[in-house]
């Protein structure tokens, strides 16, 4: 079957809506690597609105590479395993807008280049998807590289990049709206 | 999917907390002056685009008129970046993770739903026409009655206990995937005095890159609610809006069995480099 190569015009989005939670979520959604796996962190934070106030209805995924800067081909996120590394993430917030995913820290996917997690945001609310990204706080100098960060102001920049705490574990707080607006992006054609 | 009987008794036995849904500074406006709202943002678009502006293709985040978006949108605009690396990818996923049956939603218990018996049928395509093959897609729905099977939604019509609303498919090679389900009706919601909502079915989609994800709705032809609606309005644009209603096709529909709708979703382009197909690994 020959392919056809004509420009087509997308389709819109839609808000997720408040009623995806039996639909959605599944067991371990959030769990890309089991708890005692090596090198194992929590990636966590808040989703909130303009007035500060916490998102309970919002979903969250994420997609990575490895620890390795490999990116996963293999199936299998819906049905865990414990054992396969498959890079995406999904999280419904809980009650108080908090969420929590199990992963571990993405190597970079080319040599000198800052590792960030990709990751898209969906709200009662929210009329279509946000794009942002979680870029590790550690690779100063990659970071100051960054073809993205490196266009944006001092304090825009700082929304994209995670807080690393005592334990090891990174903060990630998305602000919808208002101070601290974190950075949500857009790719060509799109 | 999870064991919708289980499920059942979870949600009875949980007290119902609306506190996330209803927006109280918004119930008390009427129908007209939400419509009215909605009239106003669409004739300053459509002055605008006489004017040569650009046709808007998706919905506006900031739309006053959907009063839950008042304080969910960033007020920034979208910065524009180039994709790297790992958003020239998607997520992968196959038969390991979906089971056949999942895409018919009228076997999922002992009995047969209620209602209208259909099936929704299309292809999932890139911006660029290529099919887009061996991908998720996820739909959630309310039942032949408006009720979701979900403890937030206390809208007093009847859940169906044979009906959960939740199906998954994997695409074939030619990007096609097919529902069998019940087609859903409009429900009531709190956005404004008597808002309701047109009949519709959520998908959830992937493409080839992770930057094509996206959530949307799909409704049926020529609903009366369309106009009343400023979820589906917030897309200012009539052709947009029209790409998200599906066709009633006679060639779907199957003798004294089910009524059939067909409807081709479009991802964004891919910003991949692609190979000739063969070279594809």
């Amino acid at each position: 079957m020959g392919e056809s190569t004509t420009k087509l015009v997308a389709t819109p989005g839609q808000t997720i809506g408040p009623f995806y939670g039996f639909a959605l979520p599944y067991e371990k959604d959030s769990q890309l690597v089991h708890r005692a796996h090596a090198g194992s962190i929590r990636l966590h934070g808040v989703v909130t609105d303009g007035n500060g106030s916490p998102i309970p209805d919002s979903m969250l995924e994420i997609w990575q590479a490895d620890e390795h800067g490999e990116i996963s081909r293999e199936t299998g996120s819906l049905v865990r395993d414990d054992h396969t590394f498959t890079g995406f993430g999904r999280v419904a917030v809980d009650n108080v807008g908090h969420y929590t995913f199990t992963t571990v820290n993405p190597g970079p996917t080319e040599q000198g280049k800052a590792p960030f997690i990709s990751m898209v945001v969906f709200a009662r609310g929210l009329l279509n998807r946000l794009f942002t990204r979680i870029y590790l706080p550690e690779d100063t100098e990659a970071l100051a590289n960054d073809p993205l960060l490196s266009s944006l102001p001092e304090e825009r920049r700082k929304t994209l990049i995670a807080e690393r705490e005592p334990n090891g574990d990174l903060r990630f707080d998305i602000r919808l709206q208002g101070e601290g607006e974190t950075v949500f992006l857009s790719y060509p054609g799109i | 999917m999870s064991d919708a009987t289980a499920q059942d008794e979870a949600f009875d036995a949980e007290t119902f907390d609306d506190s996330h849904v209803l927006d109280p500074a918004a119930t008390a406006d009427s129908q007209e002056t939400i419509s009215q709202e909605i009239t106003d943002i669409h004739e300053a678009y459509r002055k605008g685009v006489e004017a040569g502006e650009a046709q808007e293709t998706q919905p506006r985040i900031d739309f006053a008129p959907y009063r839950s978006s008042l304080l969910r949108h960033p007020t920034k605009d979208l910065h524009h970046t180039d994709p790297e690396t790992i958003e020239l990818w998607s997520p992968a996923f196959g038969e390991r993770d979906v089971h056949i049956l999942e895409s018919d939603l009228t076997i999922q218990h002992n009995g047969e739903p209620l209602g209208e018996r259909i099936v929704v049928q299309g292809r999932v395509l890139d911006g660029d026409g290529r099919p887009v093959r061996n991908q998720l897609v996820e739909i959630w729905q309310a039942n032949a009655a408006g009720r979701y099977v979900h403890k937030r939604d206390q809208h007093p019509a009847p859940i169906d206990p044979n009906f959960t609303g939740v199906g998954r498919c994997i695409t074939g090679p030619n990007g096609e995937y097919k529902f069998t389900t019940i087609k859903p009706a409009p429900y009531p919601w709190k956005n404004h005095h008597n808002a309701w909502r047109p009949a519709h079915i959520h998908f959830s989609l992937f493409g080839t890159d992770f930057t094509q994800r996206m959530i949307t709705q799909m409704y049926f032809p020529g609903d009366p609610l369309f106009p009343l609606d400023p979820i589906y309005q917030a897309i200012t644009d009539q052709d947009a809006r029209d790409r998200l209603v599906a066709t009633y096709d006679h060639s779907v529909t199957s003798h004294e069995w089910n009524t059939g709708y067909r409807w081709d979703i479009v991802l964004s382009g891919s910003n991949r480099t692609w190979m000739e197909e063969g070279e594809e690994h």
